[in-house]
């Protein structure tokens, strides 16, 4: 497993140096930064002044070089429009993006996760059906229009929530509901069918022939297997909703990292937008590694392959 | 040996509830197909028209509607019927254009990855992963802020970017096929691979993609949709329905239909896609996409 | 005294099809009752019906289901998952899957005792591991800690008859316990399965297909062709004459070595086993069975031809031999 896990950390590096690269090509691909930075009132002179001093002026390798070096420390250089270190930006607003990232993928498994055992043993009835159902709306529902109607109903109507801003934990709740629901398709089917065929395997039959009760061999023998790939995949979906989150982010105005991407783009803020993507697509990285690891530590049969 | 068998009465209701499914999908990518191509002949008013003196009007239904504008006006006085419909072109025409992109470079690299193993595979397989580790939607939204936004800019963007899932599925039906297949390659072995490539391979791989696509192009839908919303997408004055609500959204809280009829029909056409993929997967009796 | 286990005219569908038309047999304390049949002919399916254990979709009948003379057929679920694993238990034909890789050898085998006598931990861990020797399995503390996939084919199967006896149950049912395993391996399993006989007075139920099987340890041996049983005898009279024509049958397709001939062909039946349609009457061997005549489509008569020797079949005795 050890050699695994090696082989699985060699990729992800490769990787995360790919990303960086493709981040670095990103905002190259405007052509002439200077020029976007300076602005459409900008003269010829301004236009140079800015090249020298961002060092825009020198071989596209050498910025590149400068970058890769200065990343790899955690130097993302400073944000064009904040004039504070974009590493600082960054760190600023990542708890509030975890936050509503682990708020919302700990709402999806409270729902998928039983959602998806019930209809695996109810499998083919209209509880399964119904079931099945809200996974299909729930993959058909755009995430930016289901939060605006919560704000609605919820927040107008009803005055039960906050709309916007990060002041307490109720601000959270509407963001993470909106955020689960990209996450509760997938993770309720593949309970569901997990359980499935868990529940028809053979070592579930000598479970009931050992008589044991019934809550044992649902939980204790079916879900322990079925669990395996769903909590490998709940790591993973993390990842993606990190990675979306800038959507939510802009609707209910909650100032973490995709906000700040958000921002950063309207204002041609490259090493800003250069730096969320990396910071993002390690953290999806990272995420990956981990679902690797809770596997082998999950699944017995992997830990000694 | 413990044979789940089920009675007759339970694997008929089953089918009743599957065809019903494929027939509620395809019914709707067969009306929203219908009103994106009919498009000029269906709606009633030009979409672009503006007509500031008749503003915020609610549906017909509602308190304040006219029967000149059945689902009322935006907030610039345009038919908001004539938008929605003529949205409708936006987003199937996305969608097709999308899936019809990414699906040609992902079953490329897919198929080339599948059939030739060795490093070719695993470059792939390093291009695959490398790309689920990019924040698609912050990736897009950066390009179109680099770029200026336009229509055919969102479908690239989008098509470079959604092909993962065809690589995924090219490739490990490739390879099922290649073991399969392989005495006739070798058989062939005067034949061009293309030529092995064309006429074993992808007919096989057809159907398995035709599922992935109609994933894709609901996925499609629903990024241009964010993209747009977001103000990088589509731009103005298209009648794209994620941008109209994006447009509408000051409104949101005194007339909140002006934000949930274009979110209805965008909820309504993905539900139809997902449907028909769902149906074209019973189909077939597999299930490699997820 | 009554038999430790009594069925009598089971039945079980599925659906449209019927696997099971009718079956009665009896196990004695002390006594092993070998089931046997071809693929299909519904000996499992009786196995699982006895132990309450069909699968979603199956239908069980019967007129009498006794164990140990308490009537055990109408009890729900919850009953029976009582009697499961404590009085009556079963082992099954795959042991690579029959076990749960998730958990420990020994929290699989603990699990029964806790959950049927509420024994402490450290008390049914002892008597796991005493049963684990007992199966002849070598340095049994090791093997508690140990996962299923660590284990060979052949262990695995000793562990599922140690975790079987784990409560020290009355009836053993066993379905096609060595026919996943090596020639060799099956043998010592068998032999262990004699032991515990001898020593534990458990009263066996086997299922299998292979007559090889029967003649080493059956007391008792039930023939079941297409959902019914046959033919029923005492194994040594069984094999010594035969009278149901599919038993004939059968037996001929064995090749004894020393008795076959070079060049002779093997013995074999003619034709597949039949699906049955439902509502079917009389004989379904008929169309494979050289002594068929018109009166084989009517319903069949129980014979007796012996004490406990009892056959399907309107043959007269002496007839064919």
């Amino acid at each position: 497993m050890l050699h695994f896990l090696r082989r699985r950390l060699t990729v992800a590096i490769l990787v995360a140096l790919t990303v960086l690269t493709l981040s670095f090509l990103l905002t190259r691909l405007s052509g002439d930064l200077a020029i976007s930075i300076a602005g459409p009132n900008a003269t010829q002179e301004d236009i140079e002044l800015i090249r020298s001093a961002y060092g825009l002026d020198r071989p596209l390798w050498v910025q590149y070089f400068d970058w890769l070096w200065r990343a790899l420390q955690g130097d993302f250089g400073d944000s064009y429009f904040f004039k504070t270190r974009v590493s600082r930006l960054i760190m600023e607003r990542m708890p509030i993006t975890m936050t509503l990232g682990l708020c919302g993928l700990f709402i999806a498994l409270c729902v998928a996760l039983p959602l998806g055992i019930l209809a695996a043993v109810r499998e083919n009835t209209w509880v399964d059906r119904s079931v099945l159902m809200v996974a299909l709306i729930g993959q058909a529902m755009p995430s930016f229009w289901l939060g605006l109607t919560l704000m609605i109903v919820l927040g107008l109507n009803l005055g039960w929530l906050p709309i916007s801003g990060t002041g307490s934990w109720q601000h959270y709740v509407m963001p993470s509901i909106v955020l689960s629901f990209s996450a509760i398709p997938s993770l309720m089917r593949l309970t569901r069918s997990g359980m499935i065929e868990a529940l028809a395997s053979d070592y579930i039959r000598t479970a009931r022939a050992k008589g044991l009760s019934r809550l044992s061999i649902l939980v204790k023998h079916g879900f322990r297997n079925a669990a395996i790939p769903v909590v490998a995949i709940a790591a993973v979906q993390l990842g993606f909703m990190l990675g979306g989150s800038i959507v939510i982010e802009t609707v209910f105005a909650l100032h973490g990292v995709g906000y700040l991407a958000w921002e950063s783009i309207s204002k041609n803020d490259f090493p800003v937008v250069q730096a969320v993507v990396l910071v993002l697509a390690l953290i999806y990285i990272g995420l990956t590694l981990l679902s690797d690891l809770l596997n082998a530590v999950l699944d017995p049969r992997l830990r000694s392959a | 040996m413990s044979t789940v068998l089920q009675p007759a009465g339970a694997s008929s209701r089953r089918r009743i509830w599957r065809n019903a499914g494929a027939l509620l999908g395809i019914s709707i990518v067969g009306f929203v197909t219908f009103v994106a191509i009919f498009a000029p002949w269906l709606a009633p008013y030009d979409p672009f028209t503006i007509d500031l003196g008749r503003r915020v009007i609610p549906p017909k239904w509602m308190e304040g509607g006219t029967p000149t504008n059945i689902l009322g006006t935006d907030q610039l006085g345009r038919d908001y019927l004539s938008r929605l419909i003529y949205g409708a072109r936006v987003s199937m025409i996305i969608g097709v254009a999308t899936i019809i992109t990414s699906g040609i470079i992902g079953t490329f690299l897919g198929v080339m990855g599948g059939f030739y193993g060795g490093r070719v595979d695993d470059a792939v397989v390093f291009a695959i992963t490398a790309r689920l580790s990019i924040p698609v939607v912050l990736v897009a939204l950066a390009v179109a802020g680099l770029l200026g936004t336009s229509f055919t800019l969102v479908i690239l963007v989008l098509g470079l970017l959604l092909w993962d899932r065809f690589a995924v599925v090219a490739r490990s039906t490739t390879m099922q096929i290649r073991n399969l297949d392989y005495v006739a390659a070798a058989r062939c072995a005067g034949c061009s691979p293309i030529i092995v490539l064309l006429k074993e391979v992808l007919p096989n791989i057809a159907t398995h993609l035709a599922v992935v696509a109609t994933l894709e192009m609901a996925l499609a839908i629903l990024l241009e949709a964010a993209l747009s919303f977001l103000g990088l997408g589509v731009p103005p004055p298209l009648p794209s329905w994620g941008l109209m609500i994006s447009e509408a959204k000051e409104y949101m809280f005194f007339s909140p239909w002006i934000i949930i009829i274009p979110g209805i029909a965008l909820f309504i056409l993905v539900l139809g896609v997902n449907l028909l993929g769902d149906a074209l997967r019973d189909m077939l009796g597999t299930d490699l996409s997820r | 005294m009554s038999a430790l286990l009594e069925v009598d005219d089971l039945r079980v569908t599925f659906g449209s099809t019927a696997a099971v038309r009718g079956i009665a047999l009896k196990v004695e304390k002390g006594e092993t009752h070998c089931l046997v049949g071809e693929s299909g002919c519904g000996k499992s399916v009786t196995s699982l019906a006895v132990m309450g254990l069909l699968a979603k979709g199956g239908k069980r009948e019967v007129a009498r289901l006794s164990f140990a003379g308490d009537d055990i057929r109408d009890y729900d679920e919850k009953r029976m998952s009582h009697l499961r694993g404590d009085r009556m238990a079963m082992i099954f034909q795959e042991p690579m899957t029959s076990l749960n890789p998730a958990y420990t050898v020994g929290s699989q085998m603990t699990e029964v005792l806790r959950r049927h006598r509420g024994t402490p931990r450290t008390q049914a861990v002892d008597r796991a591991v005493q049963l684990l020797t007992r199966v002849g399995i070598t340095a049994p503390g090791l093997r508690l800690g140990q996962f299923p996939h660590q284990l060979s084919g052949g262990l695995r199967q000793r562990v599922m008859i140690a975790m079987a006896l784990m409560c020290d149950p009355e009836l053993l049912i066993a379905d096609e316990p060595t026919t996943a395993l090596d020639v060799t391996v099956q043998a010592q399993i068998l032999r262990l399965l004699a032991e515990l006989q001898k020593d534990l007075g458990l009263g066996i139920l086997l299922i299998t297909h292979d007559l090889g099987i029967v003649a080493r340890v059956a007391d008792r041996v039930s023939v079941m062709y297409a959902g019914e049983v046959v033919e029923s005898a005492p194994t040594a009279e069984l094999f010594r004459a035969p009278r149901h024509p599919y038993t004939r049958g059968l037996l001929s397709c064995v090749p004894v070595p020393g008795k076959v001939k070079r060049d002779e062909p093997l013995g074999s039946i003619p034709g597949v086993v039949p699906r049955i349609p439902p509502g079917f009457i009389g004989c379904a061997f008929k169309e494979r069975c050289s002594y068929a005549e018109a009166a084989c489509a009517s319903p069949l008569p129980r014979r007796y031809i012996g004490p406990a020797h009892e056959m399907l079949c309107i043959l007269p005795e002496g007839s064919g031999a």
